[in-house]
């Protein structure tokens, strides 16, 4: 196999403490060794930035709800796709790209692993049919189960073991990776048109909180000893006041620790926590405020959360979440088209366009809100950067947020330039007082890469450029001993990185995709807990009488699940 | 102004697609250079030069520059596609998509047109002298932001999905036309001076529809509420008034609500 | 040995029951059960006589003669680069690996791809793409839905066990008496078999449904006195008694079919509907779903999006990006206006399907492959006939129910006479164009290739031997 050496690189890497050092790395097999022979191929990386690849915690890339969101937005493509390059297939849309223009971008950002933020499992072969669909980069995809009527009835009797059981079939039958908490109990609420606002509203007929949901997620999850945490999208989202239920939401994270065999600190993870942190009782700006403060200050409190932005980017976008309500919610607010589907006995799924429009007040404090939560981190391994792609903004403007957080410059530009009520956003955001703080290459490396990577579970994997790992690695036009005066520079150069391993293999040379054929990884968690005879007769049940498929065509077969890669998980020995 | 008059010699198998025949592309450029404009023919794109004759000059600016097509261009779609300002005026018929996403300038077709004439059009005036297909003045598909502003004038008839979508500006059918006229409109203004089948303001929110004919089906979602006189086109009339479609949300302004309004000729 | 297989799905109409029970011997198709009339035969189709067992070529005579598949695959790859704009039509009965093939063949090919929906529910997507699509998946409907309506749809006949699986009968979680705790309302212009099911028949005129949801929007939004008195040829009280059944069910869900997508104002009346079920949220719960034909109709929607970002009459001629504009782009169109110059009827029936002067002018001025299981009119036609495995007969793959759920389906006898899949298929076509651009040959639009028929009268075959 081809050797590789990127030569004269100045390095970042928080997994082995490299700052900005001036260093070799070489690829062999695929993999990091420490030296490669006199054959190897160079990569000139001379004043330039040589990073571990990034990695994506929660980005919504594969499955039905984004392909809806593809399916009934055609403007999002018209006038608005990029032309085909000459050595890629076509790539069309704007906020929801397809399949191969996700891969690519995410090759040109220089990531290697994206993790599906929310798998319907009654539609998880829908799912990997797009993850074969889409190139270069390694995936994996989360089962929602906040609003799953075994897991709700299992909680309600306290039977966690039973809950273990059951989620450990899902995560098998799905080829899943993690549990996933979107409204607990509100999603299943949808179904009758209501909603759960608060963690103690109760689910109709369930007879169950979401704050006994959420916990009885992360007990499972421990109990389970899961590579990733629970991963909360909390009740409440987007509506003024809501701090407080997201205060509430995490603090539930105490009576808990991690149990796992992989290097995972905390037991929740909050995702897109920017729409979360909203105070005031209306969106008007005699109302509306930043909460970021309160909730940071929280966050940086205990070791035992992770959360990441979910950052607005100012664009025309789609909303899509398996918060059903919510997004009802929302297209009576902008009367833009509306698309929802309920899963039986599972989940549920809304889809509504919507523009951040820079000359609204409240598009403004929302921008304003997500970059003071990754300035207020006091932690940076585990405040992570995200779009909450398509729903604040997609996922290819992250280097746009790596400006803003990069350079105050860049910040203040915005609030002078393109907000049309700058002042009022100061005024009721924290945004002015960190006028001048701006994070360096090292804490961005963590908020993308070894933050990221540890959360997940996935630190010998990803994240890192250690000797021995498989060799995912970017090179970027920036030279960290001689930073751009121009803060444009930072999005030019994360925004089409110079060069891009994805295992081993060249991917992106000289900026250009040059290779977008090489394998790429299903990771999923093999999930193994002793015999169950409850449970199983439970799922006969619930497939003989409440579902409309057959149990036998439940789990996705084999041939269904594109180049998969188990971490096994048990817990019987 | 100058002109650029360009002789169609070749007539396609298929369709032509002529998106680069703006003046904005015109602008500015040789003879030579216009001859290289392309038109494409399914995967196949021509010079320009190889398949139309091409005279006179073009001005600097977009403005200051005229195109006058002459031969048959009922094949050939797109003409004037996004166009900003200038004018081009076609002596003949022409296929789909004449002046869609326009901004600006003028066009004129001395002929009929077929469908998306106009498609999203922002500003400019566009007229047709002959007789339009459907989808006139309407939006892209998906999109609610359809017609936004400028002239669309059709002087024969037109067929359906007249100003679907339809945001601003002003469009005038003087024949008949058949279903669907300012269907989820919410603004501007149709004026139809023949006969409509039905379905007039269907699902509108806001806007303006004038008929001087008939309605043959009026939509139950509108309700009479006074005569009013008025001079539209140059042609003075009293009116039956409709709000509606009671059907469809409608916003408020000053505590009042804001309907769509349906004129009939009496 | 007989073997039984199990949770076998059905590969006739959008329900996609997975329910059947398929006895097979050698090779062969003994009993099926659980299938309804129309789904049985597509199983014992497969093991009847007269299968076409090799790709064929249309000779000078009329006649067929069989060629080998690299022939046919030569042949079609030739076709897709030397033609300008070639269209690729169909997919009602491919699997979704199919359909992927088909969508890489299509972008190096530079055609159109268009499926069933173009002639089918291709209006419902316009009008997704106008107002959204709030729906559920049918086991919704099963276990919460206590007020059902078919509207411009006759399940009875179309989807003949959608009505005891999901829509009127079955007794769900929260639904447990069944069809007794059900109030069914059918809107139809006919007085169907479905209707004779039904609590409640509007007898709608044709044409007007348009009117007739605008009537029950007005009353949703409290315009109760301005409805006229008749609306479509419903009387007002009727349309009031109707509404407050809606207005007091807990789970109110409308199934909708080509009664609304294909009469007058087409999209707008599946537009209309589904702003209508965006009314009755806002008083109970309300969710909608097209009643998709095929069973992998929903397949070719779902896939393409995730590929082009469209689901239909995606135009990829252009090179550089897709473009998709139904009523320029679709099918019919591009035949009528004389729009394609080769054309590919895969997994459906152009010749049955589309209006005769349509299909004219494709069978007799543009070369034609036809890649179908069966001799169909379309074949009967084509320059090339390419026979491929049965999906979800002699071969499985992912096909989605019309509620967009994917259904895994299987593989219950293999392929007669050895036959390709359509995957396979597909991705030889793909290779073989990729060989021909290496070797120089490229897109000239001419025509020494085709042998376009005089006239449209098919030749009788005999059955082979």
């Amino acid at each position: 196999m081809t050797e590789y050496i990127i030569k004269n690189g100045c390095v970042v890497d928080p997994t082995q403490g490299i700052n900005s050092q001036k260093m070799d790395i070489c690829i062999k097999d695929g993999k990091f060794v420490d030296k490669v022979s006199g054959a190897a191929k160079v990569i000139d990386a001379s004043g330039k930035l040589v990073m571990a690849a990034g990695v994506d915690i929660h980005s919504h890339v594969a499955g039905p709800k984004v392909d809806m969101g593809r399916l009934f937005r055609p403007e999002d493509k018209l006038f608005r796709s990029p032309m085909r390059g000459k050595n890629t297939r076509m790539e069309m849309g704007f906020s929801v790209p397809s399949t191969t223009k996700t891969g690519y971008d995410y090759a040109r950002l220089g990531f290697s692993f994206v993790m599906e933020a929310a798998m319907p499992p009654l539609e998880a072969a829908h799912v990997h049919e797009e993850i074969r669909d889409t190139p270069i980069i390694d995936e994996g995809a989360m089962p929602v189960l906040a609003n799953n009527w075994f897991l709700l009835e299992y909680f309600k009797n306290g039977e966690i073991e039973n809950a273990g059981a059951y989620a450990s079939w899902i995560l098998n039958a799905t080829r899943g990776f993690a549990l996933k908490c979107v409204n607990p109990g509100g999603t299943e609420a949808w179904g009758w048109g209501l909603n759960c606002i608060t963690i103690h509203d109760k689910v109709p007929y369930f007879d169950i909180t979401p704050a006994e949901i959420v916990a009885g997620l992360m007990e499972t999850n421990e109990y389970l000893r899961l590579p990733h945490s629970v991963h909360v999208h909390a009740n409440n989202l987007g509506n003024p006041g809501n701090y407080t239920t997201t205060l509430d939401t995490l603090k539930l994270a105490e009576g808990f620790a991690p149990n796992n065999d992989f290097g995972r600190e905390q037991v929740m993870h909050h995702t897109h926590i920017q729409f979360h942190c909203y105070g005031g009782e209306s969106f008007k700006s005699d109302s509306f405020e930043s909460k970021s403060k309160e909730v940071m200050d929280y966050v940086n409190s205990r070791k035992k959360l992770t959360v990441d932005i979910g950052q607005v980017t100012l664009d025309e976008t789609t909303t899509m979440t398996a918060d059903g309500p919510f997004e009802y919610h929302l297209t009576h607010m902008n009367h833009l088209k509306w698309s929802n589907v309920d899963v039986e006995l599972e989940t549920a799924a809304g889809i509504v366009p919507f523009v951040y429009d820079p000359a609204t007040f409240i598009a403004g404090a929302q921008w304003a809100i997500g970059l003071e939560i990754a300035l207020f981190a006091k932690d940076k391994d585990r405040c992570f950067v995200t779009t909450d792609h398509p729903n604040a903004g997609p996922f290819w403007r992250y280097p746009r947020i790596y400006k803003w957080l990069l350079s105050a410059k860049a910040r203040n530009d915005v609030i002078e330039n393109q907000l049309k009520y700058g002042g009022k956003v100061i005024d009721r955001t924290y945004i002015g007082e960190l006028a001048d703080k701006e994070i360096t290459l090292y804490e961005l490396a963590q908020m993308t890469r070894s933050g990221v990577a540890k959360a997940l579970g996935l630190k010998d994997m990803y994240g890192s450029l250690k000797t021995g790992l498989a060799a995912n690695v970017a090179v970027y036009d920036i030279d960290p001993a001689n930073l751009p005066s121009d803060p444009e520079q930072y999005e030019k150069a994360f925004g089409s990185c110079f060069a891009f391993f994805k295992d081993g293999i060249l991917a992106v040379e000289d900026h250009e995709i040059v290779n977008y054929s090489m394998p790429k990884k299903t990771v999923w968690v093999n999930s193994i807990v002793p015999e169950n005879k409850q449970v199983k007769r439970d799922i006969r049940d619930k497939f003989l009488h409440s579902y409309t498929i057959a149990l036998d065509n439940y789990a996705v077969f084999d041939e269904h699940v594109h180049n998969p890669y188990a971490i096994k998980v048990d817990i019987t020995s | 102004m100058s002109t650029v008059t360009v002789t169609l010699k070749k007539q396609p198998e298929l369709y032509f697609e002529a998106d680069l025949i703006t003046p904005d592309q015109f602008a500015g450029k040789s003879a030579e250079e216009i001859g290289a404009v392309e038109i494409s023919e399914g995967k196949i794109k021509y010079p320009l030069s190889t398949v139309a004759t091409i005279g006179g000059a073009p001005g600097v600016t977009a403005a200051e520059t005229m195109i006058v097509l002459n031969g048959d261009w009922s094949r050939v779609k797109r003409i004037g596609q996004q166009m900003t300002a200038g004018e081009i005026v076609i002596n003949s018929n022409t296929d789909m998509y004449t002046g869609g996403w326009m901004k600006g300038g003028k066009i004129t077709v001395n002929g009929d047109v077929d469908s998306f004439t106009g498609i999203a059009m922002a500003g400019g005036e566009l007229m047709v002298n002959g007789k339009a297909e459907n989808h006139v003045g309407c939006a892209y598909r998906g999109d609610w932001r359809g017609m936004t502003g400028g002239v669309l004038r059709v002087t024969g008839s037109a067929g359906n999905d007249i100003g679907t979508f339809m945001r601003g500006g002003t469009i005038i059918i003087e024949g008949d036309v058949f279903i669907h006229v300012l269907t989820h409109g919410e603004g501007g203004t149709i004026i139809i001076k023949g006969n409509v089948e039905g379905r007039v303001g269907g699902q509108a929110v806001k806007g303006a529809v004038y008929v001087f004919g008939t309605i043959k089906y009026m939509m139950p979602g509108y309700k009479y509420v006074d005569n009013v006189e008025a001079e539209i086109d140059g042609e003075k009339a009293v009116f039956a008034h409709y709000i509606g479609d009671l059907g469809e949300r409608h916003p408020t302004s000053k505590n009042q609500i804001v309907f769509a309004n349906l004129y009939l000729k009496k | 040995m007989s073997e039984v297989i199990k949770n076998v799905a059905c590969p006739y109409c959008g329900a996609c029951c997975d329910d059947l029970v398929v006895t097979v011997e050698n090779g062969k198709i003994l009993e099926v059960q659980n299938a309804c009339v129309i789904g049985t035969e597509i199983y014992h189709h497969a093991s009847r006589e007269g299968r076409v067992g090799s790709p064929r070529m249309r000779q000078p005579d009329g006649t067929y003669k069989d060629i080998t598949y690299d022939e046919a695959i030569d042949y079609t790859a030739r076709m897709l680069i030397k033609a300008k704009k070639p269209l690729i039509y169909g997919f009602g009965s491919t699997n979704c690996e199919g359909q992927a093939a088909a969508g890489r063949v299509a972008e190096e090919a530079g055609a159109v791809l268009d499926n069933c929906a173009s002639i089918c529910h291709g209006s419902s997507f316009l009008a997704i793409f106008d107002t959204g699509y709030p729906s559920c998946t049918l086991g919704e409907v099963k276990n919460r839905a206590d007020v059902v309506i078919y509207w411009g749809s006759n399940a009875a006949h179309a989807h003949p066990r959608h009505m005891s699986r999901y829509g009127v009968f079955p007794r769900g979680f929260f639904t447990n008496k069944g069809h007794r705790g059900r109030k069914v309302i059918t809107v139809d212009p006919r007085y169907t078999d479905t209707a004779r099911c039904s609590d409640i028949f509007l007898q709608v005129k044709q044409g007007h449904d348009y009117d007739l949801f605008d009537a029950f929007r007005m009353v949703m939004r409290g315009y109760v006195d301005d409805v006229p008195e008749i609306v479509a040829g419903i009387p007002k009280e009727k349309i009031l008694e109707v509404c407050d059944i809606i207005k007091m069910g807990r789970y109110v869900h409308i199934f909708f079919g080509m009664g609304l997508c294909h009469s007058d104002g087409r999209n707008h009346n599946v537009d209309i509907a589904i702003n209508l079920v965006r009314d009755i949220n806002e008083i109970t719960k309300c969710t909608i779903m097209a009643m998709r034909g095929h069973y992998n109709i929903a397949g070719p929607g779902v896939v393409w999006s995730w590929q082009f970002g469209f689901p239909y009459c995606i135009d990829l001629s252009k090179g550089s990006h897709a473009h998709m504009n139904p009523g320029e782009t679709s099918s019919v169109d591009l035949a009528n206006r004389g729009e394609v110059d080769a054309f590919i009827n895969i997994g459906t029936d152009a010749g049955a399907h589309f209006p005769i002067r349509s299909f004219e002018k494709l069978g007799s001025r543009v070369p034609m492959v036809t890649i179908d299981p069966s001799v169909n009119m379309a074949a009967t036609v084509s320059d090339v006939h390419i026979p491929v495995a049965i999906v979800g007969v002699e071969t499985g793959g992912i096909c989605y129910r019309m509620d967009n759920v994917p259904i895994q389906y299987r593989a219950v006898v293999p392929p007669y006479n050895g036959i390709l899949t359509d995957e396979e298929l597909f991705n030889r076509i793909l290779n073989r164009m990729l060989e021909l651009k290496t070797e120089g040959i490229e897109c000239d639009g001419k025509w020494e290739y085709a042998k376009p028929l005089p006239s449209l009268i098919p030749v009788k075959i005999e059955p082979e031997a």
